[in-house]
């Protein structure tokens, strides 16, 4: 099996580049240059060097021994979350804000969720002195307040969205809107791997060094660079794609990958979009989307915002399509409570997004000496608002 | 052969086509809307099929997209309604819509829906004239239904001529690095670039589009282009008129 793109930018028969022709040109420069800049001497030394300095990379792989004593298993987590803004999102931001430059963009927008993305971009923009325009659900914008804060601080404008279900898919089309209106000055980074190509690509190999440290780290640890399995959350696939990236052609290693459930799958209020989904086109890539009969994309649900987009990238898609990865479903109170469980045993309190990884453990039957790595894409300050109400609610005492 | 070729070797200009959402202002007004652009001289129609999330649209069309869905309209139901529709008109008439729902209902099943029922024409923004080319080009001749494809401001001149060389009919030419929407005027930086296409002398003629919204654009679109294309001024004025006759006529005279 290939797990890379074809020259059309498909993984398979997803993915490519459905966009219209107001876009073209910028979608095309990018396709014509990612690549040459990704792979020259002067980009390569400055992506380091920043992720490095200026990130803290590499970020650390953890060998969580009282979470693997609950489980009986041997589980290692890869810290994303202690990058600098939190999450693994800023790998992205600073690559794409690097080649943004490299294109003679001054202006930068972005969509965001969970406002992970956001303010990795908002970061980088303040670091390189670029215009920053973040496009973000009202809804959003009301359940990820603390990181709406932190954009504003960084000097991001801050565009809430009241179009759709007010969520990460409608900041997602306002964003695009925003490009063909501003197709000149301004590049448009895209937060995970979704969107025309070269993004989904682009995207993965930006966020490929989680699974490249992960390779050293853990032969560090024991002595082997390749796990029994990986694990990670998905909502559009950023960081399971880097998490995985290589380890695909490797298929002793099982890569498991964990969509947002909601209030559960059949519940009508959920994002488990391989499961409800069908083949379709969702912002300019064909992949699995959720829709209904006649074509229109329906509205998911996660309590977390990260996860709760209707589509995944047509790369995760393709994944499904072959039988590489296995797919895991957490719903909200799964993720809530896995969430909790991590912060009593290891004193790490996850983002809501990472929470959903660290329930499938449960789920799944491990053997003793199985080393599994799970892929902590962020961490939960953002998410104490949501935390606070669980565990009022929660008889908390069965943690103690 | 179909009617849009008609209509083009009948008139080398100022041929106005409207844009209106299906099932907007209300779930059964389509049939009503074509028959009244019809009489009231309209050149050609583009029946646009509501999406959820049609990127290329500002918020008029935006809003009147989720109206329609919320009212129920989808493809099947147009189809539906327009299934008599050649009994009483013989004006050019086009679906715009986005690529998933098409996708969704299939496309094969779509290009003979589209024969069938008498559409002649369809515009995709979404699908790039290079999936047209690979994967859909022969459906679509084999249903005599023309695929109209855009070039816009950012478009290069060769790629302009690519474009030109796999359109048939004629070319919908954005009228600026814009979503859809309501413009006064057109600015130097538009007619410049309207001028360079005009001086290139097309196979097929280019209809301008975006922006059109009173007599002075549509004239404008008509000395650089052989016609305009109005959306987002209709569906505004359909949402600030009574609804009945008396909006599409006032409105498309207050055009030309
Ligand atoms: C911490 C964290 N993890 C995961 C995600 C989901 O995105 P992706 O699937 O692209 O990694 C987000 C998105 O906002 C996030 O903030």
């Amino acid at each position: 099996m290939n797990y890379n793109i074809d020259c059309n930018g498909y993984y398979g028969e997803f993915g490519g580049a459905y966009i219209p022709e107001m876009m073209h040109a910028n979608i095309s420069e990018l396709q014509q240059n990612y690549l040459k800049i990704l792979e020259c001497e002067d980009f390569k030394s400055e992506f380091s060097k920043l992720l490095k300095d200026y990130a803290g990379r590499p970020s650390p792989l953890y060998h969580a021994e009282r979470l693997s004593y609950y489980y009986n298993t041997g589980i290692y987590l890869k810290r994303e979350d202690l990058n600098h803004t939190g999450a693994h999102k800023i790998n992205n931001a600073i690559g794409q804000i690097l080649i943004a430059k490299r294109l003679g963009k001054s202006r930068i927008i972005a969509e965001t969720g969970a406002g992970q993305h956001g303010v990795a971009t908002a970061t980088v923009c303040a670091l390189m002195g670029m215009k920053c325009v973040i496009y973000m659900g009202k809804l959003d914008v009301d359940r990820q307040a603390p990181n709406v804060l932190r954009m504003k601080m960084l000097g991001a404008d801050v565009i809430p969205v009241y179009s759709g279900n007010m969520t990460l898919k409608d900041a997602t089309n306002e964003a695009i809107r925003d490009w063909i209106c501003n197709p000149a000055d301004t590049h448009y980074i895209i937060g995970s791997v979704v969107g025309p190509h070269p993004y989904p690509d682009l995207v993965a190999r930006l966020q490929s060094i989680i699974s490249e440290e992960i390779k050293w780290q853990l032969e560090e640890h024991t002595g082997s660079p390749d796990p029994d399995y990986v694990i990670a959350c998905v909502g559009g696939g950023s960081n399971a794609a880097g998490a995985f990236y290589h380890y695909l052609d490797n298929e002793m290693v099982k890569l498991v990958a964990v969509e947002a459930a909601g209030k559960g799958i059949d519940s009508g209020e959920s994002a488990a979009t391989t499961v409800l989904g069908f083949p379709g086109v969702i912002h300019g890539s064909r992949t699995i989307l959720m829709q209904n009969d006649d074509g229109q994309i329906t509205e998911p649900f996660s309590i977390s915002a990260g996860l709760d987009y209707p589509g995944i990238g047509p790369l995760f898609a393709h994944l499904k399509k072959n039988g590489r990865a296995i797919f895991e479903h957490a719903t909200d109170d799964e993720a809530l409570e896995a969430a909790l469980l991590l912060t009593r045993l290891e004193g790490i309190i996850p983002a809501l997004e990472s929470a959903h990884a660290l329930a499938v453990l449960k789920k799944i039957q491990f053997g003793s000496d199985d080393v599994v790595v799970v892929n902590l894409s962020g961490r939960g300050d953002k998410d104490m608002a949501t935390y606070m109400k669980f565990l009022e609610e929660t008889e908390n005492k069965r943690y103690k | 052969m179909n009617r849009i070729d008609e209509l083009f070797n009948k008139k080398a200009g100022n041929i106005l086509s409207v844009y209106f959402t299906a099932g907007y202002p209300a779930l059964d007004s389509t049939v009503e809307i074509i028959r009244e652009l019809a009489s009231e001289g309209t050149d050609m129609i583009e029946i646009g099929v509501p999406f959820s999330d049609p990127v290329a649209d500002g918020p008029v069309i935006q809003k009147s997209n989720d109206t329609a869905l919320k009212k129920g309209m989808s493809l099947r139901l147009l189809f539906d309604q327009l299934k008599d529709i050649r009994k009483e008109t013989d004006i050019p008439l086009l679906l715009m819509s986005y690529i998933n729902p098409v996708l969704r209902f299939g496309i094969e099943k779509f290009c003979k829906k589209c024969e069938e029922t008498g559409i002649d024409g369809v515009i995709l923004p979404d699908l790039t004239p290079e999936i047209y080319t690979a994967s859909y080009l022969g459906l679509f001749k084999e249903h005599n239904i023309y695929n109209v494809l855009l070039i816009s401001k950012g478009t290069s001149a060769a790629r302009i001529r690519e474009i030109d060389g796999l359109s048939r009919i004629f070319i919908y030419m954005v009228s600026s690095s814009s979503t859809t929407g309501i413009k006064r005027n057109f600015s130097a930086d538009q007619k410049e670039y309207f001028l360079k296409v005009k001086k290139m002398n097309l196979r097929n003629p280019a209809l301008i589009g975006f922006g059109i919204s009173d007599n002075e654009t549509y004239l404008q679109a008509c000395k650089y282009g052989a016609g305009a294309i109005i959306g987002s001024a209709f569906i505004k004025a359909l949402s600030e008129g009574e609804g009945g006759k008396n909006t599409v006529r006032d409105f498309i005279k207050k055009i030309r």
